[in-house]
Order: C-alpha cells, then structure tokens, then sequence
C-alpha cells in the first residue's frame, strides 16, 4: 500500500512569494523572521521524500463560477497550469506548471464516490494559489506529481465543518488503502480568522486574535471534537468575514486523527496569522 | 435583488485588463454596456445560448456606476471580487503601500455583524 509520510496544514499567504524575494534593504521589518519560519517548515516536507503530494485548496473565483459551483472537486488531468492574471497582477505570482498524477485522482474520485461522497471532477484545471503558495513555499523545485482537491468555503450555501472533517477522514482511508509503493504527502491550506473586503481588514493583526489562538491549539493538539463544538458554519462569520477558509484547516485534522501535529508554528503578521503544522502519521523517519 | 449579476459583472470585468481599465475610466458607461451586451452571456455556452432574464435592481446599477463600494457591501456583492476589483482600479492612486486598502476599510468602518448575506 501507499504510504502516507506527511499531512501538512498551513495557511496560504499569497504576498510571501513577493515578500520573501525582495532585497534586504526593500524587505519589510518581518520578511526575514518569515522567510526563517517558510524555511524551517518545508524542511518537515523534504525530510519524509515524498513522491506525490495530495493538495487541499479553494478556487478563489478563477475557475470555477456561480453557475456552476461544486462544493469539492477533484482535478484529473496530467497536468495544472496555475495561477491567474489578476494574481501576477495583485500578487506578483508566477505561472507555473505542475505535474498531475491521474492513476491517484482517479482512485481518490472512484473510492471517494462510493463512500458517499459525490465529488465532482475536473480534466482541465488550471489551479490558484491555494495550491500554489505552498508549491512555492515547501517544494519550490516543482517537480512532484500532484492531486489537487478544491472545496468550496467562498460561494454560500457551503458544506458544514462536519463535511470538511469527514472528507479528510475518507482521504485519509483513501490514501492509506490506495495500492501502491509511492510516499504520498497530503498538504492543504485554508486561514485563520480573515476579512477580505469589510471593515476589519489588512489591520495590524488577523481580525481575531482570540480566535487565532485557539485555533492554533485545536489543530496543534488534534482537538478535532474541540474544534467541531465550537465553530459552526454562522460562528465562522465572527471572526471575520473569509474565515470560512478555516474548514479546509479542518479537513486537514480530519486527515491527520486524533493525533498532536509533530510540528507547529505560527507567525503574528498584519492582516492575518501564518501558521504552519506538520504531522507524520508512521513516524517522521517512515 | 440580483446579487448573483452584480457578482458576475465584478468578477468577469475583474479577468479582463481592458474591461478594468474602461470600468475605472467610464464606470457609468461600461455598467450600461454590460448589462445590454455582457449580462446574459453564459461563460460556458456559445453566445447564441444567452440567458434572457437578467437585470441590475436600479440601486445595484447605480452601486456600480458609482464606484460605491460601501453600497455594493450594502447589497450583498461578494466582498472578495469588490475587493479585488477595487484594488485593480485605485491601489495605484495612493502612495503608501495598503494605504487603499485601508481607506477601503474605513468607508465601511460604520458597518457591524451581521454583515449583509452574500448568497445568491
């Protein structure tokens, strides 16, 4: 069977790649203890060699429209262009091209569907930077094969907390059972408390430090019951108005179990908090 | 309420670099173009299969050819394609780096939870 070396959770801030290229004299005060943590962090992911990433994000209106809306969506093709124009422009991202693995997205889409979730599918995906800011955080060089899995925390109705964590629950079975000799690697990444286009945003911290906080524990700790008693679909507009994102962090603690990820970090920045955890579910020498 | 109309005119002016360049020069004009000639397109359908029913509320049209951000958030327009747009047209009227971002907020500093429901 496969073998599933790392699940890796993190928020995914598209200004770091602009960030974190900028000379010394042009960086701001944060860049370098940011640029440290980026660094320490992708060390969780080289050190487990994986040969397959499985990667969690969202469609931030790129592809996928309102007339059209899956609520998790699976990409099937060989490979994924990635990133936009509005995002070279805003962000200064690159366009990149990454490798797809189809015999994986095929078995995730078949298994998936019969275990009670009817994922929709995609054979021409062109990713964003949900998925691209930690291609180019924690594997720069691009050269893995990759799945890349969408969810809907942008265009309501929007599936419950619950649905998050029993789809990383299933992926989690799914990768476990998958037949093969490969070394798979889930990473997604989601935010903590955040607000895009309302009064609390791009201040001195994220909207909710108190929020911030104990989501960071939840997720550290592998508090999944904590997490799901507390945040509900109408709790998540509290601490900011794109916080809905913090679901995909959710999937990720399903994937990992009740377990305390081996690795957490975070990083107190103006508009929102990076965060950055790491589990190694069959040791991290596996 | 059509907020799923003023979503699709933020968002498919937003992709195209010439549609944000002549929304910011000719607001007025280019909802008005829009909504005669773009409305009813279907992205994934040829242009003959257009939808027919489609129409701006006269204050989502005059949200929008007024460039008033506080009233789109108001009506309930997805936040993060005003936004986005927003950024596209007027982060390069100001100086300092966020400096529009933070204007951005203030103009809605008025506003408390709940915010308007974004649904559509």
């Amino acid at each position: 069977m496969a073998k599933l070396v790392a699940i890796l959770a993190t928020t995914h801030h598209p200004f770091y790649y602009r960030t974190s290229r900028l000379p010394a004299e042009q960086a701001p005060p944060f860049a370098a203890e940011w640029v440290r943590k980026v660094a320490a962090y992708r060390e969780t992911l080289t050190r487990v060699r994986p040969d397959v990433l499985v990667m969690v994000g969202s469609d931030h209106f790129h592809q996928l429209w309102l007339d059209n809306m899956p609520q998790f969506l699976v990409g099937k093709a060989p490979f994924y262009d990635a990133n936009y124009y509005n995002e070279e422009r805003e962000f200064g991202l690159p366009r990149l091209l990454l490798m797809g693995h189809e015999e994986l997205s095929a078995y995730i889409l078949r298994e998936g569907i019969d275990r009670g979730f009817d994922l929709a599918f995609s054979n021409e995906l062109r990713v964003d930077h949900s998925i691209t800011c930690p291609i180019l955080t924690v594997r720069p060089d691009n050269d893995l094969p990759v799945v890349p899995i969408y969810t809907n925390i942008f265009a309501p109705p929007l599936p419950r907390p619950e649905r998050f964590v029993a789809l990383g629950r299933t992926l989690r079975e799914l990768i476990d059972s998958w037949p093969s000799h490969l070394r798979v690697a889930a990473i997604g990444t989601g935010h903590l408390s955040l607000e895009l286009g309302g009064p609390r945003q791009f201040g001195p911290h994220g909207p909710d430090p108190e929020f911030d906080a104990r989501a960071v524990e939840w997720i550290a700790k592998g508090d999944i019951d904590g997490c799901l008693a507390n945040v509900t679909l109408e709790s998540l507009h509290e601490p900011g108005n794109a916080t809905h994102g913090f679901m995909d962090f959710m999937l990720m603690m399903g994937l990992a179990g009740y377990a305390e990820a081996d690795y957490a970090d975070s990083l107190d920045l103006f508009h929102t908090m990076e965060a950055y955890f790491t589990w190694y579910p069959n040791g991290a020498d596996a | 309420m059509s907020k799923y109309l003023v979503d699709k005119f933020l968002f498919t002016i937003d992709r195209d670099p010439e549609l944000v360049e002549r929304y910011r020069e000719d607001p007025a004009g280019t909802v008005e173009w829009w909504e005669r000639e773009q409305a009813g397109r279907i992205l994934n359908c040829p242009d003959a299969e257009a939808t027919t029913w489609l129409a701006f509320t006269e204050s989502e049209r005059a949200a929008l050819a007024g460039h008033d951000h506080v009233a789109l958030f108001e009506l309930g327009a997805h936040p993060f394609l005003t936004l986005t747009l927003w950024i596209a047209m007027f982060e390069r009227d100001h100086e300092e780096p966020l400096a529009m971002q933070l204007d951005y907020a203030a103009r809605l500093a008025h506003k408390s939870l709940p915010y308007p429901d974004i649904s559509t």
